[in-house]
């Protein structure tokens, strides 16, 4: 037996035995979990799973273990994956800290930042916000304007983000800040760590259209800051920025991959899959009897596949395990393709899928209908789908920028 | 299964590529139009592709091969869709050998194979018989006549069919126009008694042929495979040859997309290069998109011929998918590939339009996207 497979058997042995009952039926959304000082489980085994899990360090299967990860090589990460989805496994944790800052805090943090946070990201005890876009910075977000002023061993903060992710349910926050005003926009970008429980930090739920409210606009006031807490060099954080949003796309990318076995997952099977949906709400038997709906799903679930492969072999392809400029033609063709599942899920379900509320629904109708809108935010959070094209057409092939040719003239 | 190609695939690719570009170049195809080539293809170029074993590249040690696997068959495809090539390769060797193979018998194979994998014998198919292609029609009939077959009918877009010395015929013994069953396949000399073959010239200048059958009478060896259960080899292979030609299609679109960025670079108005501006920018960038998932199935596609985990049912998914998907890009890329260069591109001095017409013909080749989309939803069962 090679390493890879005594790997494989051990794992498999120590899932079955911890892996509880209820973790390994669909997620739930309200069950999903974020971590956090104030985490609250709706459902017990979530917590027993994310200890089990968090203690051999596979919330991050393949960071150091010096910091609490699990220490794995690529392939043996994707032996866990594979064994995780085997029995189903629902994902333990889900944070940004563990797709967004973990990965360029090991890249660019020092030993002690290193040893402070990322064992907290693996065990979920610190949830983490995305303090990057401002009302005046969105694509053009090397525009920002908040600002770090160093006083003594702090930095004075001041200015206001918008569209900051669970911003009023988070612990800390990595955020972008203006230290110097004199230089071209990207070269006076740091990268700021701060606890959100720092005086002067306040938050405002904003509503979006799916009727929920994720999202936030967040406000600092003279907030104080331990210089220590600057992630990087001074007036360096446009690097680190930049890499932090490749990962982020790469994480954003896999909404356009199908969850479990149908095209979105869930408990039953009438919107598990497009084409269960569209027979069921049509009384078919054997197969789409609108012959215009049924290729509209075939060409979305070839796509959908081929993007799977597309993923995939990205993976492969990219070594050192860091994602490159393909992280926007990823993002931006899986964001496309979630907008398109949804589209369909529409037309499949007919008026069942635009629900709000009441009896006359099943919950995973009105999810659907929830899910639908909240879609149509893929294509902006993130980068928007034109950036992404921008950064493909300049950095993939090479095109020249039209904006520093004016620049030049 | 790797999606990445291996050292070996990889030095095997590089090595069709300056084979391609040194020796056949598009200037070749211009030259086989130019002059109304008898044949169709350059005989000297395809010495040298049966000098260098592409032949028998997917065919069995014991027949001459090579036992590279599809795998390999399919980056020299992917090379030669970049130049256009026109030779056997698709004809004889994907389609024909790969049928043979799969079909025929112990004797039929030693006694062909080897030939076939040193260029001596060419072999075609014959299928369709009607303009849009349906495997599952055929009219065409095979009555037993003591122990010969008689053989009446007709089929079109027989691909070499005028230069092949054998040709494979679908025909029917038994059942319904568009039953499998009762399918049968014969191998017929292209001299036999009764056999018309009419070339077709085609908008791509790709070898096509049509066939009459009048009474052809065939011996009863000549029968591929059992009476009346032609259907499924012929299936199987069916989906070899739609992933080697997607594997082709990949190649041509490639090399047109590649084309169209250089000339962004190049081209130069309003005082500036064209490239900068972002309604091409962005088109580009969604080509570059769909070309990269175009890339990944026909990998993951051409693994699946090679790899014996998979069923014949997994592969004939992964040939829709690859087919409707190449069909796609092919027709979105090879017209961006003229618009894009504005009124150059509609010269005929300028190679891209023998893009455009190679991807129609590919398209329309065993299946378009719209046969696809509807064989990939029928076996997922939908
Ligand atoms: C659900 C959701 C969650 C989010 N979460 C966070 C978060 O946690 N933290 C955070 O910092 N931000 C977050 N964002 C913000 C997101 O990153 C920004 O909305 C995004 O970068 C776009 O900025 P904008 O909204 O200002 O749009 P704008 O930049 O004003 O864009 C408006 C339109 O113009 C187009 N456009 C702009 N520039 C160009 C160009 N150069 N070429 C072509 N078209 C262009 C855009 O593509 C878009 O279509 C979130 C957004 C959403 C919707
Ligand atoms: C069949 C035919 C007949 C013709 N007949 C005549 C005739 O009788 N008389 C005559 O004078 N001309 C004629 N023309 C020429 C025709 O008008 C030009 O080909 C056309 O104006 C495009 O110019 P171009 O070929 O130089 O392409 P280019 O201008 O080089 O364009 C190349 C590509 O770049 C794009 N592009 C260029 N600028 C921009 C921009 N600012 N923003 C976005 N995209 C841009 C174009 O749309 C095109 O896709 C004919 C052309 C053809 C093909």
């Amino acid at each position: 037996m090679t390493t890879l497979e005594a790997f494989r058997d051990s794992t498999r042995t120590w899932l079955e035995e911890n892996c509880p009952p209820s973790m390994r039926t669909p997620m739930i959304p309200e069950e999903i979990v974020w971590g956090g000082r104030d985490v609250e489980y709706v459902n017990p085994e979530s917590k027993l799973w994310l200890d089990r899990m968090a203690e051999k360090g596979w919330t991050c299967p393949t960071w150091p273990q010096e910091y609490g990860g699990g220490g794995l090589s690529k392939d043996e990460a994707s032996v866990l994956k594979d064994e995780l989805s085997r029995i189903n496994a629902r994902i333990a944790l889900t944070s940004f800290g563990i797709s967004m800052l973990g990965p360029v805090l090991l890249e660019y943090g020092t030993h002690e930042q290193k040893m402070e946070h990322i064992p907290k990201i693996v065990r979920g005890e610190i949830r983490w916000c995305q303090g990057y876009s401002e009302p005046g910075a969105g694509s053009d977000l090397a525009s920002l304007g908040t600002k770090a002023i160093l006083d003594g061993d702090d930095y004075i903060v001041n200015g206001s983000k918008v569209w900051t992710s669970y911003a009023d349910k988070a612990d800390w926050i990595f955020c972008l800040v203006r230290t110097d005003f004199e230089v071209p926009k990207h070269s006076g970008i740091s990268f700021l760590l701060f606890d959100m429980k720092s005086e002067g930090v306040t938050t405002k739920p904003i509503q979006l259209i799916s009727g929920s409210s994720p999202f936030c606009e967040t406000f600092f006031d003279n907030v104080r800051v331990p210089a220590s807490q600057l992630m990087g060099r001074l007036n360096e954080g446009w690097t680190i920025a930049k890499r932090l949003l490749q990962h982020e796309r790469t994480m954003i990318s896999g909404f356009g991959l199908a969850s479990g076995q149908g095209d979105r997952g869930g408990t039953t099977s009438t919107t598990a899959s497009l084409e269960g949906a569209a027979m069921h709400y049509r009384g078919d038997k054997e197969r789409i009897s609108d012959p215009v709906l049924r290729d509209q799903i075939a060409q979305f679930k070839i796509d959908s596949e081929a993007f799977a492969f597309t993923s995939q072999r990205s993976l492969e392809e990219s070594k050192q395990g860091g994602p490159n400029a393909t992280s926007s033609m990823l993002k931006y063709y899986g964001c496309e393709l979630n907008k398109r599942r949804y589209e369909l899920f529409l037309k499949a379900m007919g008026s069942q899928a635009l629900g709000w509320e009441g009896d006359s629904f099943e919950a995973e109708e009105l999810q659907v209908t929830r899910e639908w809108l909240r879609s149509k935010a893929n294509s902006i959070e993130g980068g928007t789908l034109e950036v992404q094209l921008n950064i493909v057409a300049k950095r993939v092939l090479g095109l020249p920028d039209m904006l520093s040719l004016a620049n030049k003239k | 299964m790797s999606l990445v190609l291996t050292e070996d695939q990889q030095l095997l690719k590089d090595s069709a590529k300056n084979f391609c570009q040194q020796n056949a170049p598009i200037s070749v195809l211009r030259k086989l139009r130019d002059e109304k080539s008898e044949r169709g293809y350059d005989e000297a170029v395809w010495q040298q592709m049966v000098e260098l074993g592409w032949p028998g590249m997917a065919v069995a040690e014991e027949h001459g091969g090579f036992e590279f696997g599809y795998a390999g068959l399919g980056v020299v495809l992917e090379e030669s869709g970049r130049t256009l090539v026109n030779s056997p390769l698709i004809a004889s060797v994907l389609f024909g050998a790969s049928l043979l193979s799969e079909a025929g018998s112990a004797e039929q194979k030693s006694a062909l194979l080897p030939k076939v994998v040193s260029g001596e014998l060419l072999l075609a198919v014959a299928i369709d018989e009607a303009p849009v292609h349906n495997p599952q029609h055929i009219n065409t009939s095979a009555r037993k006549d003591g122990d010969h077959y008689i053989l009446d009918g007709e089929k079109s877009f027989v691909l070499d069919g005028h230069i092949a010395n054998k040709l494979i015929i679908v025909a029917r013994t038994e059942g319904d126009v568009e039953s499998t069953a009762g399918v049968s396949l014969f191998l017929v000399d292209s001299d036999a008694q009764g056999l018309d073959i009419q070339r077709t010239l085609m908008v791509d200048n790709r070898n096509a042929a049509r066939l009459t059958l009048q009474q052809v009478k065939v011996p009863v060896e000549s029968l591929l495979g059992g009476e009346g259960a032609g259907f499924e080899a012929l299936d199987r292979v069916l989906d070899i040859v739609r992933i080697g030609v997607a594997a082709e299609m990949l190649g041509s679109a490639t090399e047109v997309f590649e084309r169209i960025v250089d000339y962004l670079k190049q081209r130069e108005q309003f005082g500036v290069q064209i490239g900068s501006f972002q309604a091409l920018q962005h088109r580009a960038a969604e080509m570059y998109s769909e070309l990269e998932l175009c890339k990944s199935v026909v990998r993951a596609a051409v693994g699946a011929l090679d790899d014996d985990s998979k069923s014949t049912e997994d592969r004939a998914k992964m040939a829709s998918l690859a087919k409707a998907k190449l069909c796609e890009v092919s027709e979105l890329i090879s017209n961006e590939g003229i618009q894009m260069h504005g009124g150059i591109g509609m010269t005929d001095e300028f190679d891209i339009g023998f893009f455009i017409k190679r991807a129609r013909a590919a398209q329309q080749f065993l299946g378009d996207a719209a046969f696809h989309r509807n064989r990939y939803a029928s076996l997922h069962n939908f």
